[in-house]
């Protein structure tokens, strides 16, 4: 559609299996994700749902075996990086692209000091060798708040939310073109959370990085994203802008996901939570993997998998609800 | 750094004091009198009542082992019944044997343990891995003395590579060596393995990768000071079981160490003999697990920062 | 943290609730491993053996009396493994030879886990200064190696099988009680145990119903790895004449009085050492058996 829109990162029928002894986890199933130069894409769903496993999936970082990439492709500026060696995904890790992960307390080396796992990034795909790394990570600290005299000490000698702040430091080190955030702040107190989350917002605005910011709280979507993807067992099922998702909410999931928010303005208001556990990956549902939980479901959903469907050239959605026959028997959902 | 040294050395005092008081009172409870074996059967009574009192025997065990190791700390570990030759001399005079025959086995297996150990993780489930692991097994099954036995029989009566018994060359020391460095080789390459196939699963690696790392860095650097903390807790363990290996090695190939002069002493019911030669093990072994937690301490940070 | 964002883990959580049945999931994943099965089923043809020789050999006629005519001979149809110093046929005294190995092997285990368990069991149910002292003194008899503790008792009390045993259980003691007081801790505070204390459930009842159950998995594999070590250290007094004593079968014992005769009759030699080294071997492949069907991760 849109082709003259520049895309950093552009993932087309991604599908990631994990083979394991118990059965196959089909964990990403033809997933679709397009992300714009230069702004900050949420992915949202439940645990479970194939996030992490899809921003693993870009740096080639899935634990092989189980897990395999199955078919897809990979698009880093237009050129596809599926399947490159190993040596060429590693001047693009860290250096194009980098990660922030989920728990900062297990995801920094424990017999490692602090300013080396950062220098190391920086030795890797800077020139200038190590004295020159050391410079910049001091500087890195200081960026992240972080006293660059701490440097020395390692990471059980800091907290949670200073850990995250030296993963940060060490994902921007040498300026990538995209950063993929899993669940930056889950493992943090909500005080820190916030800090953090403002870290990052300054720091992307400051070195215009894109962003794929991956989470399940829709309240950071709504702080930090330009776009939203909401994906549910391995595939997006609604995408839009953050107005398009949150004002015209359209997938009965993504409702699902408002309705379990608590509403701190109406305390009275009861929380709607969706019904039912995320399906089995080992044992998908036939049609539409959400009609088991889903209140709107009709035959169709059962039996077979649904289009996507445009309500502006930007915002889609995959339910049944919207295709070409319900809407003309009036079966859309009214809303907003 | 000094500070958790220090710490460490002085909790090493009790662990010594309580080893050496164990082993002084099961030998305490040896049956025969020591005196009766000391002068003969038809000794007076006075003799006796003489050389008991002498020796310190009249006094309850706690005093005797409060004099047994305050001799200790002089040095003085008392004298042999049978050769009347001082304890802390003749074991002087075979610890060089031992300690040779220890290092070289430790060496061999240290040397080959780790490399063989992360190579078996890095090419886990091929070929490669199945025949480390397979030797491996086998090194942790094979008894020390029989492997012993087998490559004397081989190398020294079949092709007289080496000599058959003695410690008067260098060329002693190699199948001895060899035959107990095995045993703690297997076994300190199987925890490596294991230990680094559990490392290289955790988050902290990952992140490394996403850094753009490559492979062979990540092992070396971010993987293997991580898996050495399970494998030196093990390679500590082997220590102890390769010291008691030593007096078997030191029986099937004849050499005149402190394992031979125990296992003799004990045939010749030379109970101080006996206590010296345990005390000196067991404090070796202390001691090798002292050194152990301070190297410990140098790998992960996370130990020396609980006494600073 | 409870991470069960790969789908892998989370998958394995879900089973793992699915099967309450610890013993039973342990078993299924053990079948899948074939060198485990192995070890199993050759353990098993030598405990079958052991028993069984009791049945097949007269212990004076057989295994004991002395046949001078017949002394150093080499493997032959009649005497698959040769015959020794004293005209005996080897073959039967390895087979007879078992019944020593694993009687004591297991006795002594089954006393180290009754005694190491208790001590083990008690220490991290209570915490406190009760494991401080019970795991200090462990900590100094670890502080022996294993065989020189029992060379020591051995010297002691003398040579005797019964000494023998105390000697070796003693010194296996320390390490069932660091299992099991581990897996004790561990258990202590999972919920159902809080949760039973909570209906009023008094602490022998814990201890049984809940705590043992729960930490039997890591005793099972500590156990089998014990009866091998137990066994070598067997071996290895008997070689040095500080173990089973003559004219009982022992393989340690045999190799040492072979070794005499290493030069000329080497066949002397081999079988008894490849005796405990398949018997060691499957031991040793059950136990890595079990370990990791214990921690399915590592494989």
């Amino acid at each position: 559609m849109n082709s003259e829109k520049e895309l950093i990162l552009n993932i087309k029928d991604l599908k990631v299996e994990y083979r394991t002894e118990d059965g196959v986890v089909k964990a990403v199933n033809g997933l679709d994700l397009e992300i714009e130069k230069g702004k900050t894409h949420g992915l949202v769903g439940e645990t479970g749902a194939g996030k992490t496993t899809t921003a693993l999936s870009v740096l080639d970082l899935i634990q092989s075996p189980p897990g395999v990439i199955v078919d897809g492709i990979i698009e880093l500026e237009g050129k596809n990086i599926r399947g490159l060696k190993d040596k060429e995904m590693e001047k693009i890790r860290g250096n194009d692209v980098s990660m922030i992960f989920q728990d900062p307390m297990t995801s920094l080396n424990p017999v490692m000091t602090i300013e080396d796992q950062i220098a190391e990034v920086i030795e890797y795909h800077e020139s200038g060798g190590y004295k020159e790394a050391i410079k910049k990570t001091h500087e890195m600290l200081t960026l992240v708040g972080l006293p660059p005299k701490r440097g020395k000490e390692y990471p059980h000698q800091f907290s949670g939310g200073m850990k995250q702040r030296v993963v940060i430091a060490m994902a921007l080190a040498c300026r990538p073109k995209l950063l993929i955030a899993d669940e930056p702040t889950t493992a943090l107190d909500v005080t820190i959370q916030a800090q953090v989350l403002t870290l990052m917002k300054n720091l992307r605005n400051q070195y215009d990085t894109s962003m794929l910011m991956i989470t399940h709280d829709l309240g950071i979507i709504a702080e930090i994203c330009d776009k939203v993807s909401v994906i549910y067992a391995g595939r997006i099922i609604e995408h839009g802008n953050l107005v398009d998702i949150f004002d015209n909410t359209r997938h009965p999931y993504t409702e699902g996901l408002f309705n379990s928010l608590p509403n701190l303005k109406d305390r009275k208001a009861k929380l709607k939570p969706i019904k039912g556990l995320m399906p089995d990956p080992t044992d998908l549902p036939t049609g539409c993997p959400f009609h088991p939980r889903c209140d709107y479901a009709m035959d169709i959903c059962s039996k077979a998998y649904p289009e996507k469907q445009y309500r502006n050239d930007q915002h889609f959605v995959e339910c049944h609800l919207y295709n070409d026959d319900n809407i003309e028997k009036g079966g859309l959902i009214k809303r907003g | 750094m000094w500070k958790y040294i220090f710490r460490r050395f002085i909790s090493l005092i009790p662990v010594i004091i309580g080893v050496t008081f164990i082993v002084f009172l099961i030998m305490n409870m040896a049956p025969g009198d020591p005196v009766k074996s000391i002068l003969g059967e038809q000794a007076s009574p006075e003799a006796i009542e003489e050389l008991r009192e002498e020796l310190g025997l009249n006094d309850n065990v706690l005093i005797q082992y409060k004099n047994y190791f305050l001799g200790l700390l002089r040095g003085d570990m008392g004298t042999s019944y049978k050769t009347k030759v001082g304890v802390a001399e003749e074991i002087g005079a075979r610890l060089p044997t031992t300690a040779k025959l220890a290092v070289i086995a430790i060496l061999i297996a240290i040397i080959l343990s780790i490399p063989l150990g992360i190579l078996a993780a890095v090419k886990q489930n091929t070929w490669l891995d199945s025949l480390t692991m397979f030797i491996a097994l086998l090194g942790v099954s094979i008894p020390v003395f029989w492997l012993g036995l087998m490559l004397l029989l081989f190398f020294s009566l079949k092709l007289g590579w080496f000599p058959v018994s003695g410690a008067s060359t260098w060329q002693s020391f190699i199948l001895p060596g060899v035959t107990l460095g095995f045993l703690s080789m297997a076994a300190i390459a199987r925890v490596t393995r294991s230990s680094m196939l559990e490392v290289i699963r955790q988050d902290y690696i990952r992140t490394a990768r996403s850094k753009g790392v490559p492979y062979k860095r990540i092992i070396t650097k971010h993987a293997l000071r991580n898996a050495l903390i399970p494998t030196i807790t093990v390679a500590g363990l082997q220590i102890g079981t390769l010291l008691g290996g030593s007096v078997l090695t030191e029986t099937v190939f004849g050499l005149p160490g402190i394992g031979r002069l125990m296992i003799q002493s004990i045939q010749g019911r030379d109970i101080p003999m006996v206590l010296g030669c345990i005390i000196v093990f067991t404090v070796a072994f202390s001691i090798v697990n002292l050194i152990v937690d301070i190297i410990y301490a140098f790998v992960d940070p996370r130990i020396k920062n609980q006494y600073s | 943290m409870t991470d069960n964002r790969n789908p892998v883990d989370a998958l394995k959580i879900k089973k793992k609730y699915k099967k309450q049945n610890q013993l039973k999931e342990i078993w299924h994943r053990l079948k899948k491993n074939k060198t485990s099965v192995l070890g199993l089923v050759i353990i098993g043809f030598i405990i079958i053996l052991s028993i069984a020789s009791g049945f097949i050999y007269d212990y004076d006629k057989d295994i004991i009396s002395q046949n001078i005519s017949e002394r150093l001979q080499f493997p032959s149809i009649e005497h698959p493994f040769g015959t020794d110093e004293l005209g005996r046929d080897i073959m039967a005294r390895i087979i007879y030879g078992s019944r020593t190995s694993l009687s004591i092997g297991f006795i002594t285990v089954v006393l180290a886990l009754i005694v190491g368990g208790m001590l083990g069991a008690v220490s991290g149910f209570y915490g406190g200064y009760v494991d401080n002292i019970i795991m200090r003194a462990m900590d100094i008899f670890l502080a022996i190696p294993g065989t020189l503790f029992a060379i020591t008792i051995v010297a002691a009390l003398g040579t005797s099988t019964i000494n023998l045993m105390i000697a070796l259980s003693i010194s296996s003691i320390p390490r069932f009680a660091r299992i099991v007081r581990s897996s004790v801790m561990t258990v202590r505070d999972v919920e159902f145990v809080e949760a039973a204390r909570a209906i009023g459930a008094n602490n022998f009842r814990i201890i049984t119903q809940h705590v043992i159950p729960n930490s039997l998995a890591p005793v099972i594999v500590q156990t089998t790895l014990s009866v091998a070590t137990i066994i070598l250290t067997i071996a290895g007094l008997s070689f040095l004449g500080l173990g089973v004593s003559a004219p009982q079968p022992e393989w340690g014992a045999m190799l040492s009085s072979a070794r005499t005769y290493m030069r000329e009759y080497s066949y002397m030699t081999l079988f008894p050492g490849l005796a405990i080294m398949v018997t060691i071997l499957s031991l040793n492949l059950l136990g890595d058996g079990l370990r990791d069907a214990l921690d399915p991760r590592l494989k």
